[in-house]
């Protein structure tokens, strides 16, 4: 990474009443896929728009391809960007092909990559017909196709995954894995989704403009040291019986270990020189899980930033 | 360049589209039409009336209808596309706010411009067969051509009151605020200001007034130059003081300038 695409260096944004985005640092660099999650509010859409040179930084630094993004310098830098908003409707009364032209010429390619783009995301049948026709798939498809405009090196999707089917999820995904061996680096937003993990590399969690965690998915599971969940089948009694198996037992379930990540080698060898172990299942904690586990951190970490105060009041 | 040009074909087709340009163009043929043929009715005359009478009356209506046809075109062109979300959109996209603001103003200016042209022109044309007298087109050249600088006028002003505000509704009772002020209550306040304050205002005095009004200023360019037996109303005592046609004309084009550089500059300063 000598060259990031991006760069936040103590970058944030404060609006008069609100801090929109606390200073944060974070690189991105070329072919790297970097998902961004937090609720709504968090502060995603505040660092979207600071890469896009939307708006300007209050304090800090923002380099996109070495430049400012809010400088006039990096004018020429803007076609080689993709943004899908989380909110768009196109203009209802175009089709959408006469949408995606317009947007196309305005990065200065010609109707053909449009029509190209939108094969690509599978809308060529509705092409002729007005965007007000359209499902919200189909709407959804076409702010991908404009996102996608002259091969975007870097691109930054705002939930693009909200209204597609499973099909069009899929097929979705596989673009992003295109671009990103294309060497294009990519921001995805969005509320965790299951299936987004094996498409990224870096994880960022932010709540209420702050960052939380940052880092590939295995890094902020050793820092959350959330447990593994290991499933043996055909175990029946044994588990409960085994001393060295029987503290890591779930309080839930009796047939499921919460194993801690380093103590899952030896769990995972006692276990299979058990009699009778027919089958077995390994599940690493998920993002979802691991994101719940910063959030409520974050949160406890608030309460615990409170109550002092509280009991001076008191005091 | 390309890119104000990019803008301005996609507005210019959203009005041709959305039929804009076919019922504006229909509006003004038939009540120029309709004047000139029946608008000697009143001084009861049947048939086509004089010239200056024709002007005269087609000024008064064009004076009402083209701010308001301005301002319904364009009242949302901002507050709309921010609303639906592509205005942020477009400002990723390798086109500064000046290029965008630009690229509207020639393409809906483009629409109002040539709607005037052909529906008002249309009357021209058929005056010049029933009289084939040349002063028509000299006469009505000038009409013309300020009746598309309101118009464009009042698109620069529907343009600060779509980038002033947040929300497409507010965008519309403003834009019919504005209307009512410049269309009818200025003159009003002006004929209130002249009948009952005494020496309240000089005749000097009220053709600067009548500056800060564009519709005052179509109306005083195209009154000024007819005899005044065909101008009647509060604003013909304006008349004899008036500046000279070159001045009228570079003051309405101010009036297009002026809103349209403030609307550039509130749109740099606007955060989405």
């Amino acid at each position: 990474m000598n060259n990031p695409i991006v760069s936040l260096v103590d970058a944030g944004k404060s609006y008069a009443k609100l801090d929109a985005l606390q200073s944060m640092t974070m690189t991105l660099g070329e072919g790297e896929v970097l998902g961004l999650f937090g609720h709504n509010g968090a502060g995603k859409t505040t660092m979207m728009k600071l890469i896009l040179g939307v708006i300007s930084p209050t304090r800090g630094q923002v380099e996109v391809m070495g430049m400012a993004p809010d400088s006039k310098e990096a004018w020429h830098c803007r076609s080689k960007v993709g943004y899908l908003p989380e909110n768009v409707s196109f203009y209802e009364q175009l089709t959408g092909l006469e949408v995606l032209t317009y947007f196309a010429k305005l990065k200065g390619f010609s109707k053909k990559e449009a029509v190209d783009l939108l094969e690509q995301v599978g809308i060529t049948y509705a092409m002729k017909r007005q965007v007000k026709t359209y499902s919200k798939g189909m709407r959804q498809r076409l702010g991908l196709a404009q996102a996608f405009i002259g091969e975007p090196r870097l691109l930054l999707l705002d939930e693009p995954t909200v209204g597609l089917d499973p099909i069009a999820t899929r097929d979705f995904y596989t673009t992003v894995d295109q671009l990103k061996s294309n060497g294009s680096s990519v921001i995805l937003c969005s509320h965790v989704l299951p299936g987004v993990e094996q498409h990224i590399d870096r994880v960022m969690i932010l709540s209420r403009g702050q960052l939380l965690a940052m880092g590939t998915l295995s890094e902020l599971r050793q820092q959350a040291a959330l447990p593994v969940t290991i499933k043996p089948s055909g175990l029946n009694g044994a588990l409960a019986a085994n001393t060295k198996l029987n503290g890591f037992l779930s309080s839930s379930c009796q047939q499921t270990l919460m194993v801690p990540e380093q103590e899952k080698l030896m769990v995972l060898k006692e276990l299979l020189s058990l009699d009778g172990l027919n089958d077995i299942n390994v599940e690493a904690a998920n993002l979802e899980q691991v994101y719940q586990h910063f959030l409520s951190q974050y949160e406890l970490s608030l309460d615990e930033k409170k109550s002092p105060k509280d009991n001076g009041g008191q005091g | 360049m390309k890119q104000i040009f990019t803008v301005a074909n996609k507005e210019f087709h959203d009005g041709l589209r959305n039929r804009w340009l076919v019922s504006i163009t229909l509006i003004f043929a038939l009540l120029s039409i309709g004047l000139t043929y029946f608008g000697a009715a009143a001084s009861g005359e049947v048939g086509v009336a004089s010239l200056s009478t024709t002007v005269a009356s087609l000024a008064s209506l064009a004076v009402f209808l083209i701010p308001l046809i301005a301002l319904l075109l364009s009242y949302d062109s901002f507050v709309g596309e921010q609303e639906s979300g592509t205005l942020l959109l477009l400002l990723t996209y390798p086109l500064s706010k000046s290029q965008l603001l630009l690229g509207k103003f020639i393409g809906q200016g483009g629409i109002i411009a040539l709607a005037t042209l052909l529906g008002f022109g249309a009357s021209a044309v058929l005056l010049y067969f029933q009289q084939g007298d040349t002063d028509i087109f000299s006469a009505f050249a000038l009409f013309i051509f300020t009746a598309i600088l309101l118009g464009l006028s009042f698109t620069a002003i529907s343009y600060l009151i779509s980038l002033s505000v947040n929300e497409k509704s507010k965008a519309a009772g403003f834009a019919l605020i504005i209307w009512f002020l410049f269309a009818l209550a200025f003159d009003l306040a002006l004929l209130a200001l002249l009948v009952g304050v005494e020496d309240g205002v000089s005749q000097q005095g009220l053709t600067q007034l009548m500056m800060l009004n564009p519709a005052d200023i179509f109306r005083l360019v195209n009154l000024a130059g007819l005899d005044s037996s065909a101008v009647n109303g509060a604003l013909a005592a304006a008349i004899n003081a008036s500046l000279s046609q070159g001045q009228l004309i570079l003051a309405l084009v101010a009036w297009v300038i002026l809103p349209l550089t403030l609307a550039i500059i509130i749109f740099k300063k606007k955060t989405l």
